[in-house]
């Protein structure tokens, strides 16, 4: 056989045992696929389990049971004086017309016992709905007409369904007679459920229907403004640092150990120094977002180095290397070309950082965020509670009526990490340069 | 010198060689064939002398083409560029070559019909020297050899000197008997040929020095007295 | 060869100049006691087969090499007899007098003019605007490429093809108005279209610059420079006019590596 003919037929032998092969080798591959295509469809199963129960436990969350009554605004009761003084107004018992107007709706001849059961249903916090209403309008004063006032949970619950209709049964703490005053009210459609502004304008308070999560989105808010204001510079700086102008030496891999190490220790460790040193030492208010930012920032900033020296490393040298022929200092070359190019890795890390510190609950435990917070913090070393720990609170309260909120918490929890992820987002396509 | 990477760079050379040495091969035997024409009045000889010179110009075209064709495809340079452009210039000093030896045998069948005879014996001593000069600068081409080049370069001398006593005896000849004059002319012309060889072997030992050295030989090329000027 | 008009370069004079040049990364000898003189207004042509050490030599004018670790240069190497390597010289000085041109066209991600002007900017070279956008065009216009990119210079310079690119690097290094530039391989990622438009570039910058180019491409040396180079495993093996060095070297490794014998 010629040289040619020899190799031909070797060719030809060799695509035969290729073909031979290839049926075990495309089974292999979707065996493979088939995997990876379960591997995504139970993680999202799971997901999608997770958020159904969630969903469905705090969706009534978000509606608050309210009852229309006819207020009348007796003068004898809020302003006898006649001087119409905000403080008179202020301190008013306004608790009365309440008790007045329920009474003249359910049960005209109530006793003492009929009447604390009347009162029983509404809220405590219907009298600040009318004092509120007062004082910014007095001319109300005299006047009558229906004010639909927030209902008390255990009305609420069985008004969503979470209790039964049956008095004292199945969760239902309402007896006999409150329940029958409850079809009253249903049939005369003077009860109705509205969508529950409250949960988003105050904060933590005893009562189920008052207990709003914004002091908690407000604390939250303060923690990650400080958590942001200090790890992203210190971290970028640190990141730059260590990776264009240390020298290599055993220092340096000894704080790049310890910086790896670092984002790995658990959280509370981070909140026992934040104890030690920023609350001890340094004597900062407790409770305030501000010494929780600043142990947040602490967990962040291991994260925010490692990811920023990846992003910087990622910078191809072609570029540092054109800059530095064209005369341009170290420095300039970092921070006209490599970091700008960076940039979108460093934000990436930054976010991760950031959604972590979001959800960290057990440092901020430590530092004492953990207190009953009603007040809306106003700025960061006001003390506040934050989402994580809201959560927490919440779950743990015996009444039914937190079950909600603690869903509905965790929800707006959600809520808020995907908003900074699309933030996160939108910065990064900004800064997205090609080269 | 070592070889080069793509072998078939160093076969197409050495190709172009051999051309080369073929051509040189068929001149010489061509000069030799003309000049045993000469000396045994062959006429048949000589024709076939005459009718072989087409096969060294087809092999000359040959060596044009195919020196064209490496120089675009090949790039040379140095070495290798300059044996392509000495085997172009030695191409044509051969093809010229044997032309004066086919121009000789042409003469010579003119002469075989002469009545009247001359004598030819140094014009073949002539003959032989300039034919040991290319005998001797083709081998030096095909082994590389500068010395040999350069001494048959130095030999050009010999040969000018050894022509001009040629020319110096056929006028005498000529002058004592004058029915010798067409015979002795054309003896002239072809001791004058021969010469002209002497010539074109010179500028082969030139070409060679240029391809193996890249310089030309030093010093004046050796050009001897003409006759009529002062000795 | 026309005679230089221009007063700052007197042709035939020596720019750089290398001593007893040795180039050491950690343990490895990478040049060994080169002397090489480069001239004034010339293109020199640096050739040598992989690894031989012609790049290592380039980036030791402008002093690139101090960016490699471990990087350590012996000898002397003078630019206009001023030594580079002295410890009095600033860098960032030294690089605006010898610009580079790189092998793989690396335009920052900025926009056209950007690139141009950023040399400029960071040497303060232009008083203002007007100034800046002189020097933007000029360069430019030098490099071949105002035509093509005059209406979209504020397009990404990454957008443009390769030679283009390449041409835009090169207007970038004139911006900064060097006296030296130096060129490794610039043509080795063009089609031979853009590489003649890069040749033709050189040749016309000769009349302004000294040029040193590394090159693989032994028909480029000898088309483009007037001097050429050959390097082999650190060494300096023979340097000349390119006339010579590609019709008669004299050293048995140049004629080697020049016609293709190399085992």
């Amino acid at each position: 056989m010629t040289e040619m003919a020899q190799s031909t037929t070797a060719s030809r032998r060799s695509a035969q045992v290729v073909a031979a092969r290839l049926g075990r080798r495309y089974s292999a591959e979707r065996t493979f696929r088939l995997l990876g295509l379960a591997a995504v469809v139970i993680s999202i199963g799971f997901l999608g389990m997770l958020l159904v129960s969630i969903v469905g436990k705090g969706a009534t969350a978000f509606l608050q049971t309210q009852v229309a009554l006819e207020i009348n605004f007796d003068p004898a009761v809020i302003d006898p004086q006649g001087t119409r003084d905000p403080a008179a107004l202020d301190t008013a018992d306004y608790q009365q017309l309440i008790r007045t107007a329920m009474i003249t709706r359910l049960a005209p001849d109530a006793d003492r016992t009929t009447r604390r059961d009347l009162t029983a249903m509404i809220s405590a916090g219907a009298a600040n709905q009318l004092r509120s209403m007062v004082v910014a309008n007095p001319a109300l004063i005299g006047t009558s007409h229906a004010v639909w006032l927030i209902a008390k949970d255990s009305v609420d619950m069985v008004m969503k369904g979470q209790a039964s209709r049956q008095a004292g049964v199945g969760g239902n703490t309402l007896n006999e007679r409150q329940q029958g005053w409850l079809s009253d009210l249903e049939s005369s459609e003077q009860i109705r459920k509205a969508f529950n502004t409250t949960f988003f304008s105050v904060g933590d308070s005893r009562d189920p229907e008052l207990a709003g999560i914004w002091g908690a989105v407000a604390g939250s808010f303060f923690s990650l403004l400080v958590t942001l204001v200090v790890s992203f510079p210190l971290g970028v700086a640190a990141a730059v640092y260590l990776e264009e102008f240390a020298p290599i030496n055993r220092w340096t891999d000894v704080i790049e150990v310890n910086i790896n190490n670092l984002a790995a220790v658990p959280s509370v460790v981070f909140g026992l120094l934040g104890l030690a040193v920023f609350l001890n030492v340094f004597h900062l208010p407790r409770s305030a977002p501000l010494v929780g930012g600043l142990v947040l920032a602490l967990i962040c900033l291991p994260t925010i180095i490692i990811a920023g020296r990846a992003a910087l490393k990622s910078v191809p040298p072609s570029i540092r290397q054109a800059a530095a022929g064209l005369g341009a200092s170290p420095l300039q070359i970092v921070a006209h070309h490599v970091l700008p190019l960076a940039m979108p890795g460093m934000l990436t890390g930054t976010i991760l950082g950031m959604a972590r510190a979001l959800g960290e609950t057990a440092p901020l435990l430590m530092i004492g965020m953990v207190a009953f917070i009603v007040d809306i913090p106003k700025g960061p070393l006001d003390p506040s509670a934050v989402l994580p720990v809201q959560v927490y609170l919440w779950a743990g309260s015996s009444e039914r009526a937190f079950v909600e909120k603690t869903s509905a918490a965790i929800l707006v929890l959600l809520l808020f990490l995907v908003a900074m992820n699309m933030v996160a987002i939108v910065m990064r396509k900004k800064f997205e340069r090609r080269w | 010198m070592s070889e080069h990477t793509v072998k078939s760079y160093d076969e197409e050379l050495a190709h172009l060689t051999s051309i080369i040495a073929r051509m040189g091969g068929m001149a010489e035997a061509q000069l030799a064939a003309a000049l045993q024409a000469l000396a045994k009045r062959d006429d048949d000889l000589a024709q076939r002398v005459i009718d072989g010179d087409v096969r060294i110009d087809e092999l000359d075209q040959e060596v044009q083409s195919f020196a064209v064709r490496l120089l675009a495809l090949r790039q040379p340079m140095a070495s290798d560029l300059r044996q392509i452009v000495g085997a172009l210039n030695i191409s044509g000093e051969i093809e010229r070559v044997a032309d004066y030896a086919a121009n000789l045998a042409k003469r010579t069948l003119v002469l075989n019909h002469l009545p009247v005879a001359a004598s030819f014996t140094g014009v073949i001593r002539l003959a032989d020297l300039v034919r040991s000069m290319l005998k001797d600068i083709l081998d030096a081409y095909l082994d590389r050899d500068i010395g040999k080049a350069i001494e048959v370069w130095n030999r050009d001398d010999e040969v000018d000197g050894m022509y001009n006593g040629v020319l110096k005896d056929l006028i005498d000849q000529m002058t004592e008997d004058s029915g010798t004059i067409t015979a002795s002319t054309h003896l002239l012309f072809i001791a004058k040929n021969i010469e002209r060889i002497g010539d074109h072997a010179t500028n082969i030992a030139e070409a060679l020095h240029f391809q193996i050295l890249g310089t030309q030989p030093k010093g004046m090329r050796p050009k001897g007295n003409t006759v009529g000027a002062p000795a | 060869m026309t005679a230089s008009l221009n007063a700052m370069l007197p042709l035939g004079t020596s720019k750089v100049v290398a001593k007893d040049l040795n180039v050491y990364y950690g343990d490895k000898h990478a040049l060994h006691t080169v002397d090489l003189d480069i001239r004034a207004g010339e293109v020199t042509a640096l050739i040598g087969p992989s690894g031989c050490g012609k790049s290592t030599f380039l980036r030791c004018i402008n002093r690139m090499n101090d960016l490699v670790d471990g990087a350590r240069v012996t000898g002397a190497l003078t630019l206009d007899g001023d030594d580079i390597y002295d410890r009095s010289i600033d860098v960032v000085q030294l690089r605006a007098r010898v610009g580079m041109v790189f092998q793989k066209p690396n335009p920052f991600p900025k926009s056209i003019y950007d690139n141009v002007a950023y040399g400029p900017r960071i040497h303060g070279h232009a008083k203002d605007q007007t100034e800046l956008d002189e020097i933007v065009m000029t360069s430019l216009e030098k490099a071949g490429l105002l035509g093509e990119v005059e209406d979209r210079l504020q397009e990404s310079g990454t957008s443009l093809s390769g030679g283009q690119q390449q041409r835009l690097c090169i207007a970038r290094a004139i911006a900064v108005q060097p006296e030296v530039i130096l060129m490794d391989e610039p043509c080795s990622a063009l089609d031979p279209i853009a590489t003649a438009k890069v040749e033709e570039l050189i040749d016309e910058l000769r009349e302004n610059f000294t040029i040193v180019i590394v090159t693989h491409s032994m028909q480029q040396a000898a088309r483009v420079s007037q001097r050429t180079a050959f390097f082999h495993l650190g060494k300096l093996i023979e340097v000349g006019d390119t006339e010579q060095i590609f019709t008669n070297p004299q050293q048995p490794l140049t004629q080697g590596y020049i016609t293709g014998r190399f085992g």
